[in-house]
C-alpha cells in the first residue's frame, strides 16, 4: 500500500514538473494530458486507498517514508498517516482537482500561460495531498506553505493586471500573519512534546492537561490552550476566518478554475481539516473550543451579510464561501468535528460546482462578471442553469440535497452544545441560513431570470459552453445532490472516523443529535418541518420578491438604509482599517526608520560601509592579484613567515 | 638485506590503473592516426570503471597496511577513491566535445588524466611521507601539463607557468617540512610518527617538530588553495581550458583532503592544539577573502575559483573541530563540493561552443528563456553552493557547523555563517541573471552534445536527490572515518 500512497502524491508532482519545465516543448495538448493523467492516477489511487481502508477495513497506515535528518534528537521526516479522515480528504481533493483540470482545458483555451497554469494546479494537488496525508507537523507545515505559495502564484496568475498583483500580495501578507501563529504553535508543540509526530503528541497530550507556562505579568497559561489557539490562528489565515478573512474576496482576481479548486473546495478547508486532525488536542481545551466557536459564528453570519451587496458574480460566491467556512469552524468549535468534515466535503462539491458554473457564465458573457449586466441567461445556457440551480439549492440546504444534511447537522450540534458561546453561535448559524438563501437566489435570479440587461453584442454571442466545461459541471452536480443521502449515516452517527477523530464524552454533541436519528428519510422529514428550512424558504421568497416581483424595491431600501448599506459595501471597513492602520502605520514607522536609522546608520555605515569595505577589500586584493608570478611567490613567503612568527610556541 | 614479498592485494587498483595508463600510451602510438582518439577516451572510462569495481571488491572494511608501511587501504581510502573515479569519469564525459572543438582531443589528455588519478590514489593511500610526496608530485605534474594542453593559447600557457612555478615552491615547502619531521622523529612512517609524538618530546624537539608541521601546512594550504597561498587558484582556473579547470577543481580536492587527514590528523594529531590555530587563521582568511572577492568578479570561472577558496575555508573548519564528527563533516563537505564544482564548470562547458567560451556572468543572462531545464539545474547547483536548505550544500555546511559548535568554536561557526550569507549574494546573482534578465540578442540555442547534457542533468539531479536523502552520504563518511 505504501506504493499506492506514494504514487498518489508523486504523480501530480511529475505532471507538474513536466508541465513546468518542458511545457513549451510538449505543447498545449500534451501538457494538459500529462497533468490530467497525473491527477487521474492520484484519484484512482485515492479510490484504491478508500477501498482498502474503508471497505476492507484495513487498519490505519502510519509509517515514515523516509527520515530526512535527525538534528539534536528531533527527527525531520516525511511520513504518511492514512486513516479514514485522510482517505476522505484525498478523495475530495483529487476528484475536485481532476474536474478542475478538465474544465481548465475549456476555460483557459486562449490563454498564453496555459502550460504554466497546468503546472501550478498540478503542483497544488501535490502540495494539498502532502498536507492531508502527513503524519507529522513538519510535513503539515510544508504542505501548508506549499499550498499557500501556489495560491499566491495563481491569484497573481495574470501578473500584468494591477489588481491581481495587489490581491496576491494581500493574500500573501495576511497568510503570513496566520502562518506566524501556526509556526509558533508548532514550535510550542516541539518545545513541550519534544516530537513532531502526531501519534507521539496525541499520546502525550492527556498527561499535559494541567501544565502551564509562565506568560507575561505573572499569568500562567495552560499549555494545551496556547498551542491550540496558536495553531488555530494558522487555520484562521488559511481558512479565512474573521479578522484574517480579508484576502479571500480579493483572491477572486485569479482565474475561475482556481477559485473553485483552491479558494472554495480545498485549500481554504485546510484549516478545518487541521483542527479536525488535531481533535485529540482541541478536546483538552474548552477555552480554545469556545474561541473557535465564536470566531466561526462571527464569520458565518457577518460574511453572509456582505454577500447580499456584492455585484460581481464571483465575489458573491466568495462571500458565501467565507460564510460556509464559518459554519465548518462553528462545527469544530462545538466538538462536532465529523459534522465539520462532512460539511467540508459537501461544500467542496457544491461550491466547486457553483464556481465552475459561474465560470461558464463568465465565458459566455465574455468575461463580464457584473450580475447587474446579466439576466435571462436560462434559455441560452440550459446545462449551466440547471447545474447552478442544483448548486444553489444544495448551498441553502434544500431538503435531500447534500448541503441540507451537513448544515442541519451543524445547527443541531450547536444547539446541543453546552460550551460558552454556543448560544450566540446557534443564533448566528440560524440567521445565516436565511442570509445564505437570500444572497444565493438574488444572484441566481439576477443572472438567469428577469430582463436581459447585457449589451446587444454580448447577447448575439451567448451560447452554452463547450463540453469540457459542462461535463465537469454535470459530474460535480451528481455528488452535490447525492453525497449527503449516501454518507450522512456512517459519517455523522456511525463510527466512520473511528479513532481518527476523538471526542470526549462530555463534548459529544453529535451523539446527542444521533439519539433522535432514525435514518435518512426521518432526517429529511424532520428537516422539512424545522426552523432552518422555513428560514431558507423565507430567504428564497425574499429574493424572489425583491429581485423578480418588485425589482424597484432594492434601490429604495438601499436609499433608506444608506448607513447600513455603506457599512456592508465597505465590508465593515476591515480593508480601510488594515490599509490605514496596519499598512499606513507600518509605512509611517518605516518612513521614520528609513529617515533616521536607515539613511544614516544602515545606508551610511552598514550598507554603503559594507559595500565600501567589500569594494576596498576587492580593490586591495585585486591589487595583490597582479598576475605577476613573483608577487604571488612573495605572498606565499609572507604567509609562511606569518605562520612561523605567530603560531609557533617559541 | 632481507626482501619480503609484500601483499599486493590492497594496491591492485593502483597497479591496474598504472598498467592501463601505460597500455594506453602504447595504443596511442600505434593507433590509426587518421582517426580521432575516441578509443583512448573509451579505454580510460573503462579503466576507471574496472578500477572502481576492484576497489569495491577489495574493500573489506579493515585497515590493511602493506609495502612495508608505505601503503594503507582503509574505508576512507576506498570511499575517496571511488569518488575520485566517479568524478574523473564524469569530467572526461563533460570534456569530450569541448576538447574536440578546440583541437585538443588527444590521447595525451586522457593518459595524463589517468596518471593524475594514479597520483591521487597514491596520495589517498599513502602511509609514509615519501609516498605522500610521490603521489602529490605525480598528480601535480600531470595537472601542469594538462593546463598547458592548448599550446596556442597565451592564457593557458601563462596559467601553466604560474601553476608550475608556484607549485614547485609549494612542493618544496612541503618537502622541507617533511624532512624536518623526519629529523625530529626519525621516521617516515605515519603511524610510527604518531606513536613517537604521543610518547612525548622534549621542548626543543617539540619546537623543531612544529617547524616541520608549519612548513607542511604551507604545502598543504597551497595544494588546497587556502589564503594566503591561494593566488594561483583564480589565474589557473581562469587560464586553463574549462575542461581542465573542471578536473583541477574537483578530484584533486579529494586527494588533498586525504593528505590533510593522513599527515595532520593521523601523523601529528597529538599536536592539534598547535596547528589548530594556524588552520583557524587560514580558514577565516580563506572564507572571508574567497567570498568577498568573488562578489567583484565578472568572469564565471574566476568567480567559481574564489568560491572554491571560500569552500576550502569550510573544509578546514571541519578539521579544526578536531573530532570524529568534524573530520566526517569535512569529508562530506569536500565530496559535496567536488560534485557541485563539477556541475558548475560543467554548465560552462554545456553553454560553450566552438570558438565561444560561456565563461562570463553575462552568458548566463536569460538562461531560463533559452532552456528552462538547464536553468533549473544551474539553480540547484547555485542554491547548493550557497547552502540553501534541501540542497546538498546545506547539509554539508550544517554538518561542519554542528561539529564546530560541538567542539566549542561557536564564534568560528558564527563567522562561517556570516561569510556564507555574504557569499550567497554572488550565487543568487546568477539565479537572478538566469531568471530575471533578458538574454543577449545574439544567443544561439545550446548546441552541446547529448553526453554533456545527460551528465549535467544527472549531476544536478544527484545534488538535489542527495539533498533530499543526505543520510546515504553522511553515513558513508561516518563509516569511512570509523565512527560506526
Amino acid at each position: 500500500m505504501k506504493l499506492v500512497y506514494l504514487s498518489t502524491v508523486l504523480f501530480p508532482l511529475f505532471g507538474s514538473i513536466l508541465a513546468g519545465l518542458f511545457g513549451h516543448k510538449l505543447g498545449r495538448i500534451r501538457t494538459h494530458q500529462a497533468t490530467i493523467v497525473g491527477v487521474a492516477v492520484a484519484f484512482i489511487m485515492s479510490l484504491v486507498a478508500f477501498y482498502h481502508i474503508v471497505i476492507n477495513g484495513a487498519p490505519a497506515f502510519n509509517e515514515t517514508i523516509y527520515a530526512w535528518a535527525v538534528i539534536d534528537g528531533i527527527t525531520f521526516e516525511i511520513g504518511f498517516l492514512i486513516d479514514k479522515l485522510t482517505v476522505l480528504m484525498m478523495l475530495v481533493v483529487t476528484f475536485v482537482s481532476l474536474m478542475v483540470h478538465i474544465y481548465t482545458i475549456g476555460y483557459m483555451r486562449d490563454d498564453p500561460g496555459y502550460q504554466r497554469f497546468f503546472c501550478y494546479i498540478a503542483l497544488f494537488t501535490f502540495s494539498m495531498l502532502m498536507l492531508v496525508m502527513s503524519n507529522n507537523f513538519l510535513q503539515l507545515f510544508f504542505g501548508w506553505e506549499a499550498v499557500g505559495l501556489v495560491s499566491y502564484l495563481l491569484i497573481g496568475f495574470w501578473f500584468k493586471k494591477e489588481s491581481a498583483i495587489y490581491a496576491n500580495l494581500k493574500a500573501f501578507l495576511v497568510n503570513r500573519i496566520g502562518d506566524f501563529g501556526f509556526l509558533l504553535g508548532i514550535a510550542a508543540v516541539l518545545m513541550y512534546f519534544n516530537s513532531l509526530n502526531y501519534t507521539d503528541v496525541f499520546n502525550a497530550a492527556p498527561a499535559m492537561t494541567n501544565l502551564t507556562m509562565d506568560a507575561a505579568l505573572n499569568e500562567n497559561w495552560n499549555v494545551i490552550t496556547v498551542i491550540c489557539i496558536l495553531l488555530f490562528i494558522g487555520a484562521m489565515g488559511k481558512s479565512a476566518q474573521v479578522p484574517l478573512h480579508v484576502w479571500l474576496p480579493d483572491s477572486m482576481e485569479g482565474p475561475t478554475p482556481i477559485s473553485a479548486l483552491i479558494h472554495a473546495a480545498t485549500m481554504v478547508t485546510a484549516g478545518i481539516y487541521m483542527v479536525a486532525r488535531m481533535s485529540p488536542l482541541y478536546e483538552l481545551s474548552e477555552v480554545a473550543l469556545s474561541f473557535i466557536l465564536i470566531i466561526g459564528s462571527i464569520t458565518a453570519l457577518f460574511m453572509g451579510f456582505l454577500g447580499i451587496v456584492q455585484n460581481d458574480i464571483k465575489r458573491v460566491i466568495a462571500y458565501s464561501t467565507l460564510s460556509q467556512l464559518g459554519y465548518m469552524t462553528v462545527a469544530l468549535g462545538a466538538s462536532a468535528y465529523a459534522a465539520g468534515i462532512f460539511h467540508l466535503m459537501t461544500h467542496a462539491f457544491f461550491k466547486a460546482l457553483l464556481f465552475l458554473a459561474a465560470g461558464s457564465v463568465i465565458i459566455a458573457m465574455h468575461h463580464q462578471q457584473d450580475i447587474r449586466k446579466m439576466g435571462g441567461l436560462k434559455k441560452y445556457m440550459p446545462i449551466t442553469y440547471w447545474c447552478m440551480l442544483i448548486g444553489s439549492l444544495a448551498l441553502i440546504g434544500f431538503p435531500g440535497l447534500s448541503g441540507f444534511f451537513s448544515k442541519d447537522a451543524i445547527i443541531e450540534a450547536v444547539k446541543a452544545s453546552e460550551l460558552s458561546g454556543a448560544g450566540f453561535a446557534y443564533i448566528a448559524v440560524l440567521l445565516g441560513v436565511f442570509i445564505t438563501a437570500l444572497y444565493s437566489f438574488r444572484m441566481f435570479f439576477l443572472v438567469f431570470h428577469g430582463k436581459e440587461r447585457m449589451d446587444d453584442h454580448t447577447r448575439e454571442h451567448l451560447q452554452e459552453s463547450p463540453s469540457v466545461v459542462t461535463m465537469p459541471l454535470i459530474l460535480l452536480a451528481i455528488p452535490s445532490v447525492a453525497i449527503g443521502i449516501l454518507t450522512i449515516g456512517p459519517l455523522l452517527f456511525g463510527d466512520f472516523f473511528g479513532s481518527a477523530i476523538q471526542v470526549l464524552p462530555e463534548h459529544d454533541v453529535l451523539a446527542k443529535v444521533g439519539e433522535h436519528y432514525t435514518g435518512v428519510w426521518g432526517f429529511i422529514l424532520h428537516g422539512v418541518f424545522s426552523v432552518p428550512f422555513l428560514l431558507a424558504a423565507a430567504g428564497v421568497a425574499t429574493a424572489w420578491f425583491l429581485y423578480m416581483k418588485r425589482p424597484d424595491l432594492p434601490g429604495v431600501i438601499k436609499e433608506r438604509f444608506k448607513g447600513i448599506y455603506n457599512t456592508l459595501d465597505r465590508a465593515y471597513g476591515f480593508d480601510d482599517f488594515n490599509s490605514t492602520f496596519f499598512a499606513g502605520g507600518v509605512r509611517r514607522i518605516g518612513r521614520f526608520i528609513w529617515q533616521y536609522s536607515d539613511v544614516k546608520v544602515i545606508d551610511g555605515v552598514i550598507v554603503n560601509g559594507t559595500a565600501k569595505t567589500v569594494g576596498l577589500i576587492s580593490g586591495v586584493v585585486r591589487h595583490v592579484q597582479t598576475g605577476y608570478l613573483y608577487h604571488y611567490a612573495f605572498a606565499m613567503i609572507i604567509g609562511l613567515l606569518l605562520l612561523l612568527s605567530f603560531f609557533l610556541p617559541w | 638485506m632481507n626482501f619480503e614479498i609484500p601483499n599486493f592485494a590492497p594496491a591492485v587498483p593502483e597497479i591496474f590503473v598504472l598498467i592501463m595508463a601505460c597500455a594506453m600510451l602504447l595504443v596511442e602510438v600505434y593507433r590509426d592516426q587518421s582517426k580521432d582518439c575516441t578509443i583512448i577516451y573509451i579505454l580510460s572510462l573503462v579503466t576507471l570503471a574496472i578500477a572502481a569495481a576492484l576497489t569495491l571488491a577489495l574493500d573489506n572494511g579493515k585497515t590493511q597496511i602493506t609495502f612495508d608501511g608505505m601503503f594503507v587501504s582503509d574505508s576512507m581510502s576506498s570511499s575517496l577513491k571511488l569518488f575520485t573515479y566517479l568524478i574523473t569519469g564524469a569530467v572526461l564525459v563533460y570534456s569530450r566535445k569541448y576538447l574536440m572543438e578546440r583541437d585538443i582531443f588527444k590521447g595525451e589528455y586522457f593518459v595524463l588524466a589517468l596518471f593524475s588519478v594514479l597520483g591521487m590514489m597514491v596520495m589517498i593511500s599513502a602511509h609514509n611521507t615519501l609516498a605522500i610526496y610521490m603521489g602529490l608530485e605525480l598528480m601535480s605534474l600531470c595537472l601542469y601539463a594538462m593546463v598547458a594542453m592548448r599550446r596556442d593559447s597565451r592564457e593557458a600557457i601563462e596559467a601553466a607557468m604560474k601553476y608550475f612555478v608556484l607549485g614547485a615552491l609549494g612542493s618544496g615547502m612541503l618537502l622541507y617540512g617533511l624532512s624536518i619531521l623526519y629529523g625530529a622523529t626519525g621516521t617516515l612512517d605515519i603511524s610510527e610518527m604518531a606513536t613517537i609524538i604521543s610518547a612525548g618530546l622534549s621542548e626543543q624537539d617539540q619546537l623543531v617538530l612544529m617547524l616541520g608541521v608549519t612548513f607542511s601546512i604551507v604545502g598543504l594550504a597551497f595544494k588546497l588553495g587556502a589564503v594566503p597561498f591561494h593566488m594561483w587558484v583564480p589565474d589557473v582556473y581562469h587560464g586553463a581550458p574549462t575542461a581542465v579547470t573542471l578536473f583541477i577543481s574537483s578530484a584533486p580536492k579529494l586527494a588533498a583532503f586525504a593528505l590533510v587527514m593522513r599527515l595532520l590528523v593521523e601523523g601529528t594529531g597529538d599536536l592539534i592544539e598547535h596547528w589548530q590555530s594556524m588552520l583557524v587563521f587560514l580558514a577565516i582568511l580563506s572564507i572571508a577573502i574567497g567570498n568577498l572577492v568573488a562578489i567583484a568578479q565578472t568572469n564565471m570561472k574566476r568567480m567559481l575559483a574564489y568560491s572554491a577558496i571560500a569552500h576550502i575555508g569550510f573544509l578546514l573548519f571541519g578539521i579544526i573541530a578536531g573530532s570524529g564528527n568534524g573530520y566526517a563533516s569535512s569529508m562530506f563537505y569536500i565530496i559535496a563540493y567536488a560534485l557541485m564544482s563539477m556541475g558548475g564548470f560543467g554548465m560552462i562547458i554545456l553553454l560553450s561552443k566552438k570558438g565561444f567560451e560561456a565563461d562570463t556572468l553575462e552568458d548566463f543572462k536569460g538562461l531560463n528563456d533559452r532552456s528552462p531545464w538547464y536553468a533549473f539545474i544551474m539553480l540547484i547547483l547555485m542554491f547548493s553552493m550557497a547552502g540553501v536548505p534541501i540542497s546538498l550544500g546545506f547539509w554539508a555546511k550544517l554538518a561542519v557547523l554542528q561539529a564546530l559548535v560541538e567542539s566549542g568554536f561557536v564564534w568560528l561557526a558564527v563567522a562561517a555563517v556570516i561569510f556564507s550569507v555574504i557569499g550567497a549574494f554572488y550565487y543568487l546573482r546568477i539565479v537572478w541573471y538566469m531568471y530575471f534578465e533578458k538574454p543577449a540578442d545574439d544567443v544561439t540555442p545550446i548546441s552541446s552534445g547529448i553526453d554533456v547534457r545527460i551528465a549535467a542533468s544527472i549531476n544536478g539531479l544527484a545534488i538535489l536527490l542527495l539533498g533530499i536523502f543526505p543520510a546515504s552520504l553522511t553515513t558513508m563518511c561516518d563509516v569511512a572515518l570509523g565512527l560506526y
